[in-house]
Parts: structure tokens; C-alpha cells; sequence
């Protein structure tokens, strides 16, 4: 079962940081866990613009990479998934038994790391369409 | 205070799948993006370039390995958050797995299909 939470006294400083930095990592990887499942539904759905033939599909890869706002969506799209593979790794090892005296540190690191490669990110993913 | 937060039942079958299946997912996505983002840009996929791809057995099969584990791994997420973890039962929990069991395979089935037409694999 999921465990229940004792904020503890208002007063009680140190546990409240803990508690805040665990409940935004478990609200970050639940929203961006939903966003890319939404993504996938997307994907596919044009990605089978396949099945009515070549031209169908090329004109739409063309057409979605041509709108500028398509561009920003993906790196919004690169910044949630990279935050849901560190994230998610960063979970996979406190379920092995590491790492949970790091959690807070691990935490921000993940939230440093996917802001770094999103920024390196974007000349890449939005060249050609400005 | 919980000294950890999961949104799984941590004995579960579910829950050992969803690990599982992220374990894999952590190299293909990002397998993923890297490939078409950077070694091919995503502006410039066309049909005969994802044909060319998905001709060959390792990636071909690769690929719907991919579509059938993220959409177990996106879909268990989705029916333990709302199942599990906001605890609905009766015939509210049945609707919503059978809603979520009837999306997913429409999609695989629609995934598998436009893998078909890509591939000169068989
Ligand atoms: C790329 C590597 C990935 C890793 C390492 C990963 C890891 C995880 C882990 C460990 C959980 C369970 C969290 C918990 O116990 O509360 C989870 C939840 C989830 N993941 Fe992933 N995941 C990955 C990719 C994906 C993909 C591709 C999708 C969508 C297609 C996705 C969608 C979800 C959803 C919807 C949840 C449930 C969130 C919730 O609690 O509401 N994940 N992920
Ligand atoms: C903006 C980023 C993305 C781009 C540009 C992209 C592009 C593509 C392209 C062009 C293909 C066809 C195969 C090929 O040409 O090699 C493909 C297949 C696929 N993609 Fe993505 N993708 C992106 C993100 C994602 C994400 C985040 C997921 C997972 C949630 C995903 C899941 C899949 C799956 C499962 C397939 C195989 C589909 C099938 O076999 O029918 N993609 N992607």
C-alpha cells in the first residue's frame, strides 16, 4: 500500500523540506508519465497516416514539422521524458535499496541534468522552422 | 512521513512489471529520440527513410517491443493511479479497465498494422 504522511508541526522545518521535495518528484513523474502515454495515443495515431500510403505520410511529417508550434511542443515533449527516464531511474534504484539518504539530492539533480539537456536540446529541435 | 513515495503496491505483480518495463524503456526512448532527433532530424523522416529502418530485423523488432511495453508501462500507470490509488471499485473499476484494456489494444493493433506497411520484412 502506499504509505500515509505525517506533515509533522509547522514548526518542524527539516521535515516539512523532505516532505516537499519527495511529493514534487512523485507529482512531476505522475504528470509527466500521463503526458507521454497522451503522447504515444498521438504518435501513433499519426503515424499510421502510413496505412493510406507514402504521400499521406510524408505530407504529414512535413506539414506537423513545418508549425513552429509543433517544434516547441517537442521540446516540451524531450524535457518530460527526460525527466521521467531520470526520475524513474532514480526510483528503480531506491526500489533496489540505494540511494534513499540521497533522494532530495538525487531529486534536484535530475530536475538540473533534464533542464541542461533540454536547453542543449532546442537549436537542434527547432532549426529550420524560424 | 512516508520515508518514500510510490504510487504502487510495492508486492504487486503490476508493480514489478511496471519496473520491468521501465528498465527497458530507459534505453529505448531514449534510443529514440537520439535517433530521430539527432542522428536523423525529425523535419526530415520521410516514409522510404522509416522504410529503410524498419527493414531490418533489429530494429523492426525493437520497435514493437518498444509500442507493446510503453503502452503496458503507460496504461498499468494509468489504471494503478486511478484504481489503486484513488480506490474506486465495483463496477466503476471494471469500467475503467475495460475503457483502458479496449484503448490499449486498438492502439497496439493500429501500431502493428503501420509496422507492417513500413517493413519489407515479410
Ligand atoms: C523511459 C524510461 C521510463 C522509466 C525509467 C519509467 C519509470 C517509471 C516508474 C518507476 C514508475 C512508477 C512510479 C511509482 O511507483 O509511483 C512510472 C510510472 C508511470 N510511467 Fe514511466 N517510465 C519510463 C517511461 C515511460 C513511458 C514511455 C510512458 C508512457 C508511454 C510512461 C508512463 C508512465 C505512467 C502513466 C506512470 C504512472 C504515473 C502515476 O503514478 O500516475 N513511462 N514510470
Ligand atoms: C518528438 C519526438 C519523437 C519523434 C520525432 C518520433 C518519431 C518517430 C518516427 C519517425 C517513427 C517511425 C519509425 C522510424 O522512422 O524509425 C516512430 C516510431 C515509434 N515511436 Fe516515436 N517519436 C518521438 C517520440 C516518441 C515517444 C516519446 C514515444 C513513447 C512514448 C515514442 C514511441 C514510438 C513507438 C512505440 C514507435 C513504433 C510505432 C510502430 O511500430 O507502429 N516516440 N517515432
Amino acid at each position: 500500500m502506499s504509505q500515509s504522511y505525517d506533515r509533522g508541526t509547522v514548526e518542524d522545518f527539516g521535515r516539512w523540506r523532505s516532505f516537499t521535495a519527495g511529493m514534487w518528484a512523485w507529482l512531476f513523474h505522475k504528470f509527466t508519465g500521463w503526458v507521454l502515454i497522451g503522447y504515444l495515443f498521438t504518435h501513433i495515431a499519426v503515424l499510421s497516416t502510413a496505412l493510406t500510403g507514402e504521400a499521406a505520410y510524408n505530407d504529414t511529417i512535413v506539414g506537423l514539422e513545418s508549425l513552429a508550434i509543433v517544434r516547441l511542443l517537442e521540446v516540451g515533449l524531450l524535457a518530460v521524458a527526460v525527466f521521467h527516464i531520470l526520475n524513474g531511474v532514480r526510483l528503480l534504484f531506491i526500489d533496489l535499496g540505494t540511494g534513499l539518504e540521497a533522494q532530495e539530492e538525487s531529486f534536484y539533480a535530475s530536475l538540473v541534468i533534464t533542464g541542461a539537456i533540454t536547453i542543449a536540446s532546442v537549436p537542434t529541435f527547432v532549426s529550420g522552422v524560424f | 512521513m512516508a520515508e518514500h513515495y510510490s504510487s504502487f503496491d510495492r508486492s504487486g505483480t503490476k508493480w514489478l512489471l511496471q519496473r520491468v518495463t521501465a528498465a527497458f524503456l530507459v534505453v529505448v526512448l531514449a534510443f529514440h529520440f537520439f535517433l530521430l532527433h539527432f542522428v536523423n532530424h525529425a523535419a526530415d523522416v520521410t516514409f522510404a527513410g522509416t522504410s529503410a529502418r524498419m527493414s531490418t530485423w533489429t530494429y523492426f523488432s525493437l520497435m514493437v517491443l518498444f509500442l507493446l511495453t510503453a503502452t503496458f508501462h503507460g496504461v498499468n500507470g494509468v489504471h494503478n493511479a486511478i484504481v489503486h490509488r484513488d480506490g474506486i471499485d465495483g463496477w466503476k473499476q471494471t469500467a475503467v479497465t475495460a475503457v483502458l484494456v479496449v484503448a490499449s489494444l486498438i492502439m497496439v493493433v493500429q501500431g502493428l498494422r503501420t509496422a507492417l506497411v513500413w517493413t519489407n520484412l515479410f
